[in-house]
C-alpha cells in the first residue's frame, strides 16, 4: 500500500513516467512546432496529391501495381517526414531542459531523472507518431483513390518498419539532446546526421570500400522502402564497372534491418539516459 | 523528528575550480536560516547539491537524514525547492504546471485544486490561473514558482534568492510568505540583508566555498558587527551649525558628519540610552526630521567577515 503523509502519497516511478508524458505531450500539442510540422506534412502530401492528379505519371498510377504507387509516394517521403519529426520533438527535449531552464522546475522534485527521460521520450514518440500517422493516412487515401479496395501488404509492413525506425531515431536524437546543452545544436546535429551523414557513409562504405554498413541506422532503415519493391532486393549486388572496378550495393534483410534499429534503440537509449543522469544544471 | 538539512564534508569542483570546499553544516528544527555570501561564494552550488541538480564531488548532502545523491526521490519527498529562476513549460497554465507538481508529489486529487488556488492566492496570481505561462513576465513566473513550493506542505523549503525578478510589492509579499512558514525549516539565500534580518532567525555565511559562520543573527551581529552604530538622518529644513553642535555633544555620539545641509550621518556607541537621547534631541531640534536610516548590524557583520577572507 502506498505511504501517505501530509506531503502526499509516494508515487511510483511508473506513474511519474505517465505524468511527465502527459504534460510534455500537452506542451508539444499546444506548441507552434507541432503545427509547423503538421504544415510541412500537409504541404508535402498536398503537393504530391496535386501533382499526381495533374500529371497522372504512368510509373505511379498506370502500372496496375499499387505497390509501385506507394513506393513512389510513401517510400520516397516517409523517412524525410520521420527524421524531421524526431528532430522537432526529440532534438531539444533534454537540452531544452537545460537551455530553457525548465529543468529547474521539474528536476528538483521527488522524481527520478530516468522517469523524466522516459516520459519525455514517450511524449516525443506520441507527437511524432501522430505526424507520421497523418502522412500515412494521406498517402493511403491517395492510394485508395487510384487503386480502390487495394492496400498492399508491403505498405502495411513499410508503415510498421517506419514506426520502428522512428523509435530508433528518437533514441539517437535523445542521446544527442542529452549530450548538448544547446537546443539548436542538438536539433541540427540530429537532422544533419540522419538526413545526410549516415546516408553518405552508407554510399561510401558499400560503393567505394565494398563493406556492408551494418552499423548505420539509415542502412537498417532501408527496409522501410525495400519492402515496397515487387521482389525484395538482393542482400548484395555487384555490378562490374570495368576490368578492376566493381560497384557493390548492400540491402539490409528484414531481420538484419530490424536488428540494427533495435540496437540503435537500446544502445542510444541507454547512452542518452546515462548522459542525462550525470549532466549537471550549471548556469 | 525535527526537519533537518545537513552537509557532511561536501566538496564540489568544476575542473580546477573548487566552488564548495569541505562544507560541514547541520541545520535542524523549524526556523528560517539565511544563507549569505558574495557572488560566487558557493551558495547556489550548495543548494543545487541539496536538490539533485548537481552532484557533490565528495561528501554528502542530506535532507531529513536521507542522502540526496543516493535516494533523491525519498530525500525530496518532504522538501520543496526554488533554485534560481526556473522556467515553466510555456504552453502550460499555472494551474496545469502546478497540477503536474501535485501529481508528481502525490498530493491527493481531491485536495489539488484547493491547494493550487490557495498557493496562487498567496502570491496574488489567481486571475492568471488559466493563462499560458509563456506570456508571463519574469516576476509573474517567479510568483508562480514561489507558489509551487507551497503545494505539498513540505517540512523543508530551500529558496535560492526567491525575490529575484520581483517588484517591491512582490518582494514584500514573498517576505510575508516566508515569515508565515512557521512550522518548517526554511533555508533561504539572499543578497538582501534587510530581508534576511526580517525573516530569518539564523544565518550561515559562506565565502570562497567555505563556511565562515553559522549562528543566530543576534550572536553573529554581536560577535562580528563591531561596537559602533550608524544612522543617516534627513531633515525637511536646512540644519544650521548650532544644531550640529547639539547632536555632536550628545553623550555616546562618536562622530558627526554632514552629507549636505539636510542630511547628516551620526556614529554612536550602539547603546540603547544613546539612541534614546539621539531621538529626543533630533525631535527637539524642530528641523523637520524626515528619515532615520540605520545601517544593519548584520551588514556590518557580513562586511567584517567577508572582508577578512579577501
Amino acid at each position: 500500500m502506498a505511504e501517505t503523509t501530509s506531503h502526499g502519497t509516494r508515487v511510483s516511478s511508473l506513474s511519474h513516467v505517465g505524468i511527465v508524458t502527459k504534460y510534455n505531450f500537452l506542451n508539444y500539442f499546444r506548441a507552434r512546432r507541432f503545427y509547423v510540422m503538421l504544415a510541412i506534412v500537409i504541404i508535402i502530401s498536398g503537393l504530391f496529391t496535386g501533382l499526381l492528379a495533374y500529371y497522372q505519371p504512368g510509373t505511379l498510377v498506370g502500372t496496375g501495381d499499387p505497390l509501385a504507387f506507394y513506393r513512389g509516394g510513401w517510400g520516397n517521403f516517409a523517412s524525410f517526414v520521420l527524421v524531421l519529426s524526431t528532430a522537432f520533438f526529440g532534438g531539444d527535449a533534454i537540452s531544452g531542459e537545460f537551455q530553457n531552464r525548465t529543468g529547474y522546475f521539474l528536476v528538483p522534485n521527488p522524481i527520478r531523472r530516468s522517469a523524466i527521460y522516459v516520459g519525455k521520450w514517450l511524449a516525443a514518440l506520441a507527437a511524432s507518431s501522430i505526424i507520421l500517422g497523418i502522412f500515412a493516412l494521406i498517402m493511403l487515401a491517395n492510394g485508395l483513390y487510384y487503386y480502390p479496395g487495394s492496400v498492399p501488404w508491403g505498405f502495411v509492413q513499410s508503415l510498421g518498419f517506419a514506426w520502428i525506425y522512428l523509435v530508433a531515431a528518437l533514441s539517437l536524437t535523445f542521446a544527442f539532446s542529452s549530450l548538448f546543452k544547446s537546443s539548436s545544436i542538438s536539433i541540427l546535429m540530429s537532422v544533419i546526421l540522419l538526413l545526410f551523414v549516415f546516408s553518405f557513409v552508407d554510399v561510401i562504405m558499400s560503393g567505394v570500400a565494398g563493406v556492408e554498413p551494418w552499423f548505420s541506422i539509415t542502412y537498417g532503415a532501408g527496409i522501410v522502402s525495400n519492402v515496397l519493391s515487387t521482389t525484395y532486393p538482393f542482400h548484395v549486388t555487384s555490378i562490374p564497372l570495368g576490368p578492376r572496378t566493381t560497384l557493390t550495393t548492400f540491402n539490409a534483410t528484414i531481420p538484419e534491418g530490424l536488428a540494427i534499429l533495435a540496437a540503435y534503440f537500446v544502445i542510444f537509449g541507454l547512452i542518452g539516459l546515462w548522459l542525462f543522469e550525470r549532466k549537471e544544471f550549471t548556469s | 523528528m525535527a526537519p533537518s538539512l545537513e552537509a557532511v564534508r561536501v566538496t564540489k569542483r568544476f575542473g580546477s575550480f573548487t566552488a564548495v570546499s569541505d562544507l560541514n553544516l547541520k541545520i535542524q528544527g523549524t526556523k528560517c536560516v539565511g544563507f549569505l555570501g558574495p557572488n560566487g561564494a558557493g551558495k547556489t552550488t550548495t543548494m543545487k547539491m541539496f536538490t539533485g541538480l548537481i552532484s557533490a564531488t565528495s561528501g554528502n548532502a542530506l535532507i531529513n537524514g536521507v542522502d540526496v545523491a543516493k535516494d533523491k526521490k525519498a530525500a525530496l519527498s518532504s522538501c520543496s525547492t526554488l533554485i534560481e529562476t526556473p522556467e515553466i513549460y510555456p504552453s502550460l497554465t499555472p494551474k496545469e504546471a502546478m497540477t503536474m507538481l501535485c501529481e508528481i508529489r502525490g498530493v491527493p486529487s481531491e485536495e489539488r485544486n484547493k491547494r493550487i488556488d490557495e498557493a496562487l492566492g498567496r502570491v496574488k496570481m489567481q486571475e492568471w490561473t488559466n493563462k499560458k505561462v509563456g506570456s508571463f513576465s519574469k516576476g509573474m513566473k517567479q510568483r508562480v514558482n514561489v507558489a509551487s513550493t507551497l503545494l505539498s506542505d513540505p517540512e523543508v523549503i530551500i529558496l535560492d534568492e526567491p525575490s529575484t525578478g520581483l517588484d517591491p510589492r512582490g518582494m514584500s509579499e514573498v517576505r510575508e510568505i516566508v515569515k508565515s512558514l512557521g512550522n518548517r525549516l526554511v533555508f533561504m539565500s539572499s543578497h538582501l540583508l534587510a530581508e534576511v534580518t526580517e525573516v530569518c532567525q539564523e544565518v550561515a555565511l559562506i565565502d570562497h566555498g567555505k563556511l565562515l559562520v553559522y549562528d543566530t543573527i543576534d550572536n553573529v551581529t554581536s560577535k562580528f558587527a563591531g561596537a559602533a552604530g550608524e544612522v543617516r538622518i534627513g531633515f525637511a529644513r536646512p540644519l544650521d551649525i548650532k544644531m550640529g553642535a547639539v547632536i555632536s555633544n550628545i553623550g555616546g555620539v562618536t562622530s558627526f558628519s554632514r552629507l549636505n545641509d539636510r542630511q547628516i550621518v551620526v556614529k554612536f556607541d550602539h547603546a540603547v540610552v544613546t539612541q534614546e537621547k539621539l531621538f529626543e534631541v533630533i525631535a527637539g531640534l524642530k528641523a523637520g526630521a524626515q528619515s532615520f536610516e540605520s545601517t544593519s548590524g548584520l551588514e556590518d557583520a557580513y562586511l567584517s567577515l567577508v572582508k577578512e577572507t579577501l
